[in-house]
């Protein structure tokens, strides 16, 4: 034991800090930058809710609402929704196989060095007075070199460009490892539904992300070289980055929302106490979902009059992607009919997500027509639509997994009774706030705007959004304090406080930086479920870091792979990066100059540790 | 509640310490990657079709041709160099270390001599980037494929440094492998683009 720890301890301080390796290590800081990054974006919200409480309010002019809209918007997609999906995935996936490690642990490391790039990307040049401000999207040319002059554009953009790359770095590197690192005996019939959605998502993400690297790229190419991308007058096409956005933005939605499906079941598996309802039609209808989320990006666009027979087939498509999302509702519903279901509080977050989302589906199976959808486009109902499917199909479920895994993680027990007026404040102000959204969506209210005549009529129904709004925020840090508290006050947890069904509650809590003593082995798809003692495999070196690397289908063992030590090039090499790209808003020659650092970081990171040639025309003098 | 009791079924110190092709993780890793890259190039393509498609003209009227000779140079040269690398690629997996020095020392000279001639093929692709959409979404498409293979150069060159300076040992024989799938793949990705910079115009 003693030297398995020595192996795979991190240099203790600073050095540590910023040289390791471990997974968990970094998906924590991933999820405390998260936390913050959703409290400030959360007070931004605030903000603009009590700008809107009344009619002909003061609080905001309109340039510093456009700056706050966009601010939220971007920082709750870009730098909470997919961030906090992969840092999930970074930390449970090698737990849930019983690995060692990631199987790239040096690409986990940049990852989150570039993600935080992407956070003070953001947010550092909002703190100087320059915030982007032209919404979540950006189009152009709006914000082209015509209409947008100064560097708000490019600041988003290169954000974009910072957490794209972090995020495709996680998802190779996850996709990666549940192929070809699952335990002996976890073929892929018997691998749990969570690692099948991280495996979809990362995939996705893979197919999804580039798409917006590119619209990026070629917007700060426009801006900043001249290129006529988006120009008319130089035979460009405005709707191009509209295509090109969504053709990510869709499937975007579905990164965020796979990852929580894969929450859902596993916290309705383990509180109904019995193996997760039709598993295969499960997994089915998540690839379904997976592919047809790629086929639905026009409807974000079917006001900008587009021939009447693409907005016919992607009204279709679109309502055909509530088919497997019931499926997945239904066997939810029959695991938990069929089970000796527990409430516990994570199995509470499930219970709201699937009251909440299945609203948000209606609605959004309202706007998939494309005459409703131009009505209701740009209005309040869209809000509350894609805050009800984001909010409670996406943090509602990962509330719930922060609770279910939580003593894993910290060796402690969260206080149920703070979880649950948690619970009650975030579910029931989130419902309070954005029910009436719909309403005022109706009425005629458009999103983006900063103020409303009392004429309008909107006073009450504004108010009571606000006033849900805050009972939510209240619910959060309810939430986030009982976290704290809990780390150092909460009961201790053991290795296995739910009785959960997979590997990772074989492991101590919090598990140490090996995670495993051996590697277990797995006879069924609930695998702690099968045995009262858990099934290894002995013959990992203990005195080297090794991780076992198995076969794509069946998981039989293949060979023992090197896993790399901690490195400081990660975080030199995201430095150099993110030089390049601070510098690239500036002048296009940093791309090239920036490329030399790089090069140099890339190759330094990558240098094999092996003696001097013994033979050779360069071998080493004497030999 | 303590870690569950543990019941030994199998040993695994007797697995070898690498592998080579599919099973090793690495070349999953380096899939991940050309799957991402390949999804920019056909995007970049797309780009370039949906700009076409709004044109009345492609290129728009005045606008020269991409000339065909030195990039005809650079095609020949660039499948000519698959002969090199698929032998490299056959030897690696024999772990023959004397036929990876060699080799990787020969795809970097094939390498500079194939980036000067993209230098020349770039001089004269008949308008420059900021001259229209045609001319933007021509440039995407080089500018994206040319980073690959400088990227891919300066990989080769570093390798064949390191591998004459050091003694090999397995991971090298999986990198230079991994090395040239990914040269098959900078290769792959440009015949389609070939043919749509330079004879798709003359076809519309």
């Amino acid at each position: 034991m003693s030297r398995l720890d020595e192996t795979w301890a991190d240099r203790p301080g600073w050095w540590g800090f910023l040289t390791t390796v471990d997974h968990k290590r970094i998906a924590a800081r991933y999820i405390v930058t998260v936390v913050a990054m959703l409290f400030l974006a959360g007070m931004l919200a605030l903000d603009m809710r009590l700008q809107l409480s009344a009619a002909n309010g003061t609080r905001m002019g309109p340039q510093l609402y456009d700056e706050s809209f966009s601010l939220h918007g971007s920082t709750m997609l870009f730098l909470v929704s997919v961030p906090v999906m992969e840092a999930m995935g970074i930390w449970l996936v090698p737990l849930m196989l019983g690995a060692r490690n990631l199987a790239f642990p040096r690409l986990t490391a940049f990852s989150y060095w570039l993600y935080l790039g992407g956070v003070l990307m953001l947010w550092v040049p909002h703190a100087l007075g320059i915030t982007p401000d032209l919404g979540w999207f950006e189009y152009p040319p709006l914000s082209g070199p015509g209409y947008a002059p100064g560097h708000r554009a490019d600041i988003w953009a290169q954000m974009i460009t910072f957490t794209e790359v972090a995020a495709l770095s996680a998802s190779v590197n996850i996709a990666a490892t549940i192929l070809k690192m699952r335990p002996p005996g976890m073929t892929l019939a018997r691998m749990p539904f969570f690692l099948w959605a991280m495996l979809i998502a990362s995939l996705m993400t893979i197919f999804a992300l580039p798409a917006v690297m590119l619209v990026t790229s070629m917007l700060i190419a426009d801006r900043l070289v001249s290129t006529q991308f988006f120009t008319p007058a130089g035979g460009g096409d405005v709707l191009l980055f509209q295509h090109l956005f969504w053709f990510f933005g869709h499937p975007e939605v579905y990164i965020i929302f796979v990852p929580a499906v894969g929450f859902v079941s596993a916290i309705v598996e383990a509180f109904s106490r019995r193996p997760l309802f039709g598993h295969i039609a499960m997994v089915l209808s998540l690839l379904s979902i997976s592919v047809l989320a790629f086929g639905l990006w026009v409807h974000h666009m079917f006001a900008v009059g587009l021939p009447r027979l693409g907005n016919d087939f992607y009204t279709a498509a679109s309502m055909v992607i509530a088919l497997p999302a019931g499926i997945q509702i239904f066997c939810w519903i029959a695991t938990i009919g069929s089970g000796r279901p527990r409430f516990a509080t994570p199995m509470l977050w499930v219970v709201g997500f699937i009251a909440t989302f299945v609203i948000g589906g209606l609605s959004g199976v309202m706007v998939a027509s494309a005459p409703l959808d131009l009505q209701l486009t740009d209005t309040y109902f869209v809000v509350a639509h894609f805050h009800y499917v984001l909010v409670g199909g996406a943090m509602f479920p990962l509330f719930g997994a922060f609770c279910y895994w939580y003593p894993k993680a910290t060796g402690r027990m969260m206080s149920e009774r703070w979880g649950i007026i948690a619970f009650v404040l975030i579910v029931g102000g989130f419902n309070l706030g954005f029910f009436p959204m719909h309403i005022l969506g109706l009425e005629g209210m458009p999103r983006r705007v900063y103020t409303y005549g009392p004429e309008m009529g909107w006073d009450g129904l504004n108010l009571l959004a606000t006033i849900g709004s805050t009972v939510s925020v209240l619910g959060g840090l309810v939430l986030v304090a009982n976290a704290l508290l809990s780390y150092w006050r909460g009961a201790p947890a053991g290795a296995d406080p739910w009785g959960g069904p997979t590997l990772e509650w074989a492991a101590p809590s919090p598990p140490p930086p090996y995670n495993f003593e051996h590697t277990p082995v797995v006879t069924g798809v609930a695998p702690l479920w099968e045995h009262d003692d858990l099934p290894v495999m002995t013959g990992l070196k203990d005195d080297a870091r090794e991780v076992l690397v198995t076969s794509v289908l069946d998981a039989i063992p293949l060979y023992r792979q090197h896993s790399p030590a901690p490195s400081i090039w990660p975080l030199l090499c995201a430095l150099a990066v993110s030089a390049m790209f601070v510098g690239s808003i500036f002048t296009a020659w940093a791309i090239l100059w920036g490329m030399v650092p790089i090069a140099v970081g890339l190759i330094l990171w990558f240098w094999p540790v092996r003696g001097r040639a013994t033979s050779g025309p360069l071998r080493a003098r004497g030999q | 509640m303590s870690a569950r009791a543990r019941r030994r079924v199998g040993d695994l110190s007797g697995l070898p310490e690498s592998a080579s092709g599919p099973r090793h993780l690495v070349w999953w890793g380096n899939i991940g990657f050309m799957l991402i890259e390949g999804t920019g190039f056909l995007l970049a393509a797309g780009v370039y079709l949906y700009l076409a498609s709004q044109t009345p003209h492609w290129p728009p009227d005045g606008d020269a041709l991409p000339a065909l000779m030195w990039s005809g140079i650079f095609t020949i040269g660039l499948l000519a160099s698959e002969i090199p690398n698929l032998w490299l690629l056959g030897r690696s997996r024999a772990k023959d270390v004397w036929a990876l020095r060699y080799g990787t020392a020969l795809m970097t000279i094939l390498g500079i001599a194939l980036a000067a001639v993209r230098w020349f093929e770039l001089q004269h692709l008949g308008v420059r980037w900021d001259h229209d959409a045609y001319g933007s979404a021509l440039w995407l498409l080089m500018v994206l494929h040319t980073t690959h293979v400088v990227t891919d150069l300066g990989d080769t060159a570093v390798l064949s440094v390191w591998l004459f300076t050091h003694e090999v040992g397995d991971d090298q024989f999986a990198d230079v492998e991994d090395n040239a799938n990914y040269w098959s793949f900078v290769v792959m990705a440009w015949l389609p683009i070939y043919i749509l910079v330079y004879w798709v115009p003359r076809w519309m």
